[in-house]
């Protein structure tokens, strides 16, 4: 049997979620670096982007990310007061409740998208956070945005600069 | 875009990552993924051979982009930059997929962790060609550093570094410098006399002509970046002129506030309210305490003290003051408390008279301490049996889980100062295990054995009053299992040390938040990497040093002291220093001049530009966390090396497999 076909038969078994983690450089992305170094074990299933802070995440990565196949999206910041910009974590606390709110007017369920506090000395909960966010979606089940919705996800390079031109009148 | 060719370079890392993930099936996909015109395997890309790879491809392949899939890129992404640099690369047209924190390492399964290892690396190389060139961004560094904290390892760096020509602010809490050590009696296992090693460096400090001493102050604010922070101090009122002061302590003598507990006795004597705290003081000044004076307090008195101070230094109406301070680099310094040991309620700590903290013996024994030197019960008789009860707070989960390092040496110097002084007294050790790991440290350790003291292998149970036999009327009782003998043993004893540990700083991350870095777990502050940068902290350009970072003795102190100086000098010593040029830009012909972005940013980067109505990033001052592109309803503020197209093409590449 061949790696991938043992792969395809395993996969059948059980719904393997596809998620995306935006990890901030100073804390969440060395959290995770620390479960590696501590060799913790979790899911392959999260894919970590990096952002300097997780104030950087836009709400339209976390919307690209799920028109693109994943069934759920991590941000993981710096606990409050301990943001190396000072309070960008704020700006991400701070919108987070936006953003539920918009996935539930898109109809889809909150708990897709979630939001947690990792600092660099947390390779434990990085692990534990990753563990169970994998195991919630897989109960949730998968997304598959773009096929419900024959979403035409925007190519790269467009999306922000084609969206405020669209907007402004010529 | 244009047409680019994507070098892919797979790193196994020996077994890290090859015996985790299948290195060729994803070298085999990477070769056909769009772009990617070489994708190569290595059994150690970090390897000079490695690194040449890159560089050939670069000069004979024409490759315009490069992807190391390997460790994460706090290790080495700035190895590999610079070797594609080397190579006339553009060092921002390379990236990193970390498959091995991220994905080997974490991963049990094989199958899985090479498919996660497709979608990582799969994400870069979507990236890649929408990365620009970027120039790492030149700024002048100010000269001068700043140590918080005047222990031993805050007084070390300060001299290195003013030996060395630099001008060094040091920043004390309490009135005098010198910290924990200048409390000891002796030091472990030399029994040198603390203060007979530790004031010469105290004295030299306040001495040295490069070294701006701030005692009584503390950092309020610390606002800039690598090479040129800006530092607000706030120098306490100490209610005495420090330029007329001669540290004569006749205002102390007068002073009619008399039972202040002294901080440096452990409470164990009293002071004035106007004091000095011990007789080496450096600085030799006088301070009035506000919260005990009575003329502070609003109360009546005569003020004797100013009558009996000759060069009239004594000033009710002084106020704190804040300075304003730019330094480039800056060391931490500030130390630990001892773990205090009324939580453990079972060894009756503040309950039962005699029962004492190591720290509080330390004065007992010390000579200019609340006793002479003589070690004696609270009724002034000298203890005929001793017990000394190790890993309190240590070693334990209820309350401090990790090793503190150095109880263990310093209870065999307690045991052998007893000894010194009333040989007749017995001195028993409750250890759980011995760990005398130092340079001469087991040797005394080995000499103790020989000096008639008792060592018992167990952990104490209890500490009680409750008397069981005639022997053990009138005493203090410690229980505890020989573990070496399999018995419960019950020690009548005068006098219990209870060996307590080093914890953080209550306001260790209080502190950590004013510096802009992290605290570890057990709460100490965070290093930049455990092993390799010991002395460094996620923010470039401030440095820790000795027992804030994690427990340890003097002369790994006053070495991480040393490392923590050569680290700052090393920065410091550069006109210039490069900062990563990942920071925003706003187009002002997209701009609407909402001024959404112009109030969010953390770092007031973002002003208002009415003539051309439109907001600009001053650029000096921008940190980079990209909190306005992700705010701006426009998408007009973009961040350089993280735009919203490079991160769109991540999300899309990560989900391709």
């Amino acid at each position: 049997m061949t790696a991938a076909s043992e792969k395809e038969s395993r996969v059948s078994d059980q719904f393997e979620p596809r998620l995306i983690g935006f990890l901030c450089r100073w804390c969440s992305y060395n959290g995770a670096d620390l479960a590696g170094t501590s060799r913790m074990k979790y899911p392959p299933n999260l894919v970590p982007i990096k952002t300097n802070c997780s104030g950087r995440v836009d709400p339209t990565h976390i919307m690209k990310a799920l028109a693109e196949g994943a069934d759920g999206v991590l941000i993981a910041g710096c606990h409050p007061g301990d943001c190396h910009y000072i309070n960008g974590n704020y700006r991400t606390a701070g919108r987070f409740p936006l953003m539920h709110k918009l996935l539930e007017q898109l109809g889809l369920e909150p708990g897709r998208v979630r939001l947690e506090w990792v600092s660099a000395a947390e390779g434990d909960k990085f692990a534990r956070v990753v563990t169970e966010f994998t195991e919630e979606i897989r109960a949730l089940g998968p997304l598959g945005w773009r096929t419900q919705t024959d979403v035409d996800p925007a190519k790269p390079g467009t999306a922000a600069s084609d969206r405020v031109e669209e907007a402004v009148p010529a | 875009m244009a047409e680019e060719k994507i070098g892919v370079y797979i790193c196994h890392c020996g077994t890290n990552i090859a015996g985790t993930v299948d290195v060729e099936e994803v070298t085999r996909w990477a070769a056909e993924q769009p772009n990617v015109a070489i994708a190569r395997e290595y059994k150690y890309m970090c390897s000079d051979p490695g690194q040449d790879l890159i560089k050939q491809d670069i000069k004979e392949n024409g490759i315009t982009r490069a992807v190391v899939a390997a460790c994460s890129p706090t290790m080495h992404e700035p190895t590999f930059r610079k070797a594609a640099g080397d190579g006339g690369l553009n060092p921002y047209l390379l990236q990193m997929a970390n498959i091995r924190e991220h994905c080997s390492w974490v991963t049990i399964d094989h199958d899985a962790a090479t498919e996660k290892a497709k979608r990582i690396l799969g994400a870069q190389i979507h990236r890649l060609p929408l990365n620009v060139p970027l120039q790492p961004i030149e700024v002048p560094v100010n000269p001068n550093v700043m140590v918080v904290g005047g222990g031993i390892a805050g007084i070390e760096a300060a001299l290195k570094l003013a030996a060395t020509g630099k001008k060094v602010y040091l920043v004390e809490r309490d009135p005098s410098i010198g910290g924990h050590m200048a409390m000891f009696d002796k030091t472990f296992p030399t029994l040198d006399c603390a203060a007979c090693i530790l004031t010469p460096k105290m004295s030299a400090a306040g001495k040295e002509p490069n070294i701006e001493m701030l005692a009584y102050s503390e950092v309020t604010q610390v606002d800039g970046y690598v090479g040129n922070f800006k530092v607000k101090v706030k120098k306490k009122a100490r209610f005495i002129d420090t330029d007329k002061c001669t540290g004569c302590a006749l205002c102390t003598e007068a002073c009619v506030v008399r039972k202040v507990p002294s901080e440096f006795d452990m409470g164990l004597s009293k002071r004035a309210a106007a004091y000095i705290p011990f007789p080496q003081a450096v600085p030799l000044r006088a301070t009035i305490d506000p919260t005990r004076c009575l003329t502070l307090t609003g109360k009546k008195c005569k003020q004797p003290c100013v009558a009996a101070c000759g060069p009239e230094a004594i000033d009710f109406e002084q106020k704190d003051e804040e300075l304003e301070l730019e330094v480039g680099a800056i060391i931490m310094a500030t130390g630990f408390q001892l773990w205090d040991p009324t939580p453990e309620t079972r060894y009756s700590y503040g309950k039962l008279d005699n029962v004492i903290s190591s720290l509080e013996f330390e004065r007992i024994s010390n000579a200019s301490g609340p006793t002479g030197g003589h070690i004696v019960c609270k009724n002034g008789e000298a203890p005929k049996s001793v017990a000394i009860l190790h890993c309190v707070g240590s070693r334990d989960d209820n309350h401090q889980e990790f090793c503190s390092r150095v109880c263990c040496m310093y209870s065999l110097k307690f045991a052998h100062l007893i000894k010194e002084h009333l040989p007749e007294t017995e001195v028993y050790e409750c250890y759980i295990d011995m760990r005398t790991y130092g340079k001469g440290y087991e040797e005394f350790y080995k000499r103790l054995m020989n000096e008639s003291v008792h060592f018992i292998r167990g952990r104490a149970a209890e500490v009680s009053a409750v008397a069981l036999s005639p022997e053990e009327q009138g005493e203090l009782v410690v229980k505890v299992e020989d573990t070496l003998l399999g018995i419960t043993r019950r020690l009548p004893v005068d006098m219990v040390i209870l060996s307590s540990g080093l914890a953080p700083r209550a306001d260790a991350k209080a502190t950590s938040q004013i510096f802009g870095f992290g605290c570890s777990s057990n709460g100490f502050f965070l290093e930049r990497h455990p092993k390799l940068e010991p002395v460094s902290t996620v923010t470039d350009g401030i440095f820790i040093a000795g027992c804030c970072q994690y427990p340890k003795d003097i002369p790994d102190t006053v070495a991480q002291a040393g490392a923590a100086a050569a680290g700052a000098l090393a920065l410091v010593d550069n006109a210039t220093v490069k900062v990563e040029p990942t920071i925003s830009y706003i187009d002002p012909e997209k701009c609407s001049g909402c001024h959404i972005c112009v109030g969010l940013c953390p770092h007031a980067a973002i002003q208002y530009n009415a003539e051309k109505d439109a907001a600009e990033v001053i650029e000096a001052a921008c940190k980079g966390c990209g909190v306005c592109v992700a705010a701006c309803g426009s998408g007009v503020p973009q961040q350089r090396g993280y735009l919203d197209e490079q991160i769109f093409a991540e999300i899309e590449g990560a989900l391709v497999v």
